[in-house]
């Protein structure tokens, strides 16, 4: 038993309690530990994934007990890749933090995005749902504080909105664990998995009770039409390296449901027959409709990326909803390209930020370092509009393909490329309005403007160099999430090493009784 | 005792949500605590209600009262109770912030230059 699975939870949390006791007063120091602590994270993940690559499922019982009774943390392919995903995005997103001086605007940053970090891993790597809940509460936790990070009163107004929803979502999904607990007797989805095909056809009330709520939950996560209400404002609000990082958040919810959706109620169970292609495909094209259109209607730019991401969100639950192995190798794909696409446009529009007033869609005169961040601006929108050669043009049209074979083909193929023309149509009117219109208005002087540093462009064109190395690798990250969704399409393998794993209670011995 | 059990869960339900649906911020999070104190009945409940029976497997009994959800629970008040802290007191400070504890966003306020790097 490897306990290197571990150490992406332990780490953050190890680290984050030191930040706050030992070096509170010290934002040199504060900056050095979190990113050493991120790259070790990177290391570790690399590891990780390197290990499940040939297909090996991870296990770790914690305190040696077996797994329906112990808690358990589980690595397969999906889940090492979105830790490595989230780690090489917590370093940039990090590295902006830092060269921008966001970090240095309130107290805290750096253990608050530890404590985020460890939420948002844990909650990949759990095998057990209601660890999934507690994995939840310590991401959302974090991000309440690191959301109204530097205070005023516009932030403080949307994180009252952002904990508010939240806090609905988490009691919904605690409805939902009653049930299923309930329902089965247990937590620990490989048991679940195994459980729920026992239930017969007359007792599938609370089943399928549980299933939809949990559904309703990610969904929230997810920001899924109807229920994306919390995200424009929280993010738009939020300070942008954190708004940065939240770009994964909503990836939690879409892993959510990939992991519980082909596992616990796989898309052949009779008992949640229908949920996918009556309910949440409709949902994914319309927040896929809305949320380009909320890109070509948005005032401010950082709500014009916020509903981009809404919308990309909409394209990955799009795919998912088909739930073929090709559709969840194609949403895979969408999720590494909109993760990075979404944190390089939202630190972006901070880049933006720093040298202008504000963030209003008008012209205004030109910021410092425009031809620089407009050259960004210019392929992050690319990116995430999916026009070529960028990898958002490669992941619509693996989605695409994916859709092909499907009843509701014509549907998805207008929507989605109904949408993209939209969202063309918005970033360009952003882009040119903000970039080159500049250049037709007296530049006023004001001092308290400047200019970007060096370290915040790096970052920045890390994410970009990520995504273009996402584009021209793109046949090999598409071949192994072809071999990712294969793994998920066939649990059984997961489900024997989780359940079968010997342990501390796992064989009751029937003679003392 | 199911009857009774069940009841409470759904009159907490219904008075959480009513408040929930409120537009000012101290209803809202009153309407939060009621949902949560039903869904921590509902997940006691969920291990199925058994009275004065022992938790642990002991010889000759055969009725047991699970003690995971009791713990589930435990897990469930502790989050519940520092997140409804949490919102409190950042609710409090949008309110001391902007005089105003809706909710919603307040159309007024569209045009407030506070907003911003700061």
């Amino acid at each position: 038993m490897t306990h290197w699975i571990i150490a992406p939870v332990i780490l953050p949390a190890l680290l984050a309690p030191f930040i706050v006791l030992a070096a509170r007063y010290h934002i040199g120091i504060q900056r050095a530990f979190s990113v050493a602590g991120v790259l070790a994270l990177v290391a570790i993940a690399a590891g990780l994934a390197w290990q499940t690559s040939d297909g090996t499922v991870l296990l770790y019982q914690l305190g040696d007990w077996a797994a329906p009774f112990g808690i358990v943390l589980v690595g397969d392919r999906l889940s090492t890749m979105m830790v490595l995903l989230t780690s090489v995005l917590a370093l940039f997103v990090l590295l902006y933090a830092i060269g921008s001086g966001w970090d240095d605007r309130g107290r805290h940053f750096h253990a608050l995005f530890q404590f985020q970090l460890m939420g948002i891993l844990g909650a990949f790597l759990t095998g057990d749902l209601f660890n999934l809940f507690v994995f939840f509460e310590v991401l959302l936790i974090a991000s309440y504080g690191l959301m109204i990070h530097a205070g005023g009163n516009a932030r403080l107004r949307a994180g009252v909105q952002y904990v508010l929803f939240n806090l609905i979502g988490s009691t919904l999904f605690l409805f939902a664990l009653g049930s299923i607990y309930a329902e089965t007797g247990t937590l620990n989805m490989a048991d679940l998995a195994r459980r729920v095909t026992l239930i017969t056809p007359e007792e599938t009330v609370g089943i399928r009770v549980a299933a939809v709520l949990l559904l309703l939950v990610f969904a929230i996560k997810a920001a899924l039409v109807p229920l994306h209400f919390w995200l424009p404002s929280s993010y738009a609000e939020a300070p942008a390296p954190v708004a940065a990082l939240f770009a994964i958040m909503t990836k939690v919810g879409a892993y959510a449901i990939i992991r519980v959706y082909t596992m616990i109620f796989p898309p052949e169970l009779e008992v949640t027959s229908g949920l996918h292609d009556i309910w949440l495909l409709p949902a994914a094209l319309l927040s896929l409709a809305i949320g380009m259109t909320g890109v070509l209607a948005a005032k401010t730019l950082d709500r014009l990326v916020a509903f981009s991401i809404i919308g990309s969100m909409g394209m990955v639950m799009v795919a998912i909803s088909l739930f073929t192995p090709d559709s969840i190798a194609a949403a895979l794909y969408y999720i590494v390209h909109s993760t990075l696409a979404g944190a390089a446009l939202f630190l972006i529009s901070d880049l933006v930020r720093t040298g202008r007033a504000n963030l209003e869609l008008t012209p205004q005169p030109a910021v410092l370092g425009n031809a620089l961040t407009a050259a960004m601006f210019f392929v992050g929108a690319i990116a995430m509009a999916g026009l070529p050669p960028l990898s958002g043009f490669l992941g619509k049209l693996l989605v695409l393909d994916a859709g092909y074979t499907s009843d509701r083909m014509v549907w998805i193929w207008v929507v989605v490329l109904g949408s993209s023309l939209v969202s063309i149509v918005g970033f360009s009117r952003a882009g040119s309005i903000l970039f080159w219109k500049a250049h037709s208005v007296e530049p006023a002087q004001d001092d308290t403007l400047q200019r970007p540093t060096m370290l915040s462009y790096a970052a920045v064109g890390g994410l970009i160099a990520l995504l273009a190395a996402h584009t021209v690798f793109a046949g090999k990250v598409h071949g192994y999430t072809t071999t990712m969704a294969a793994q998920l399409f066939a649990p059984e393998p997961y489900i024997s090493v989780v359940v079968e794993t010997e342990g501390k209670l796992s064989k009751p011995k029937t003679e003392e009784k | 005792m199911e009857f009774l059990v069940a009841s409470a869960i759904g009159i907490l339900t219904a008075g959480g949500l009513y408040l929930m649906l409120r537009l000012r911020t101290f209803p809202v999070i009153l309407g939060i605590s009621l949902l949560t104190y039903a869904v921590n009945v509902f997940l006691f409940a969920s291990g199925r209600l058994t009275t004065a029976a022992p938790p642990i497997l002991r010889d000759g009994i055969s009725l047991y009262a699970d003690p995971l959800p009791q713990a589930l629970v435990l897990t469930a008040i502790v989050i519940s109770f520092g997140m409804t802290a949490v919102v409190v007191m950042i609710g409090l400070g949008a309110f001391l912030g902007s005089d105003d504890d809706h909710v919603d966003d307040q159309a007024a306020l569209d045009d407030d230059p506070a907003e911003g790097a700061s």
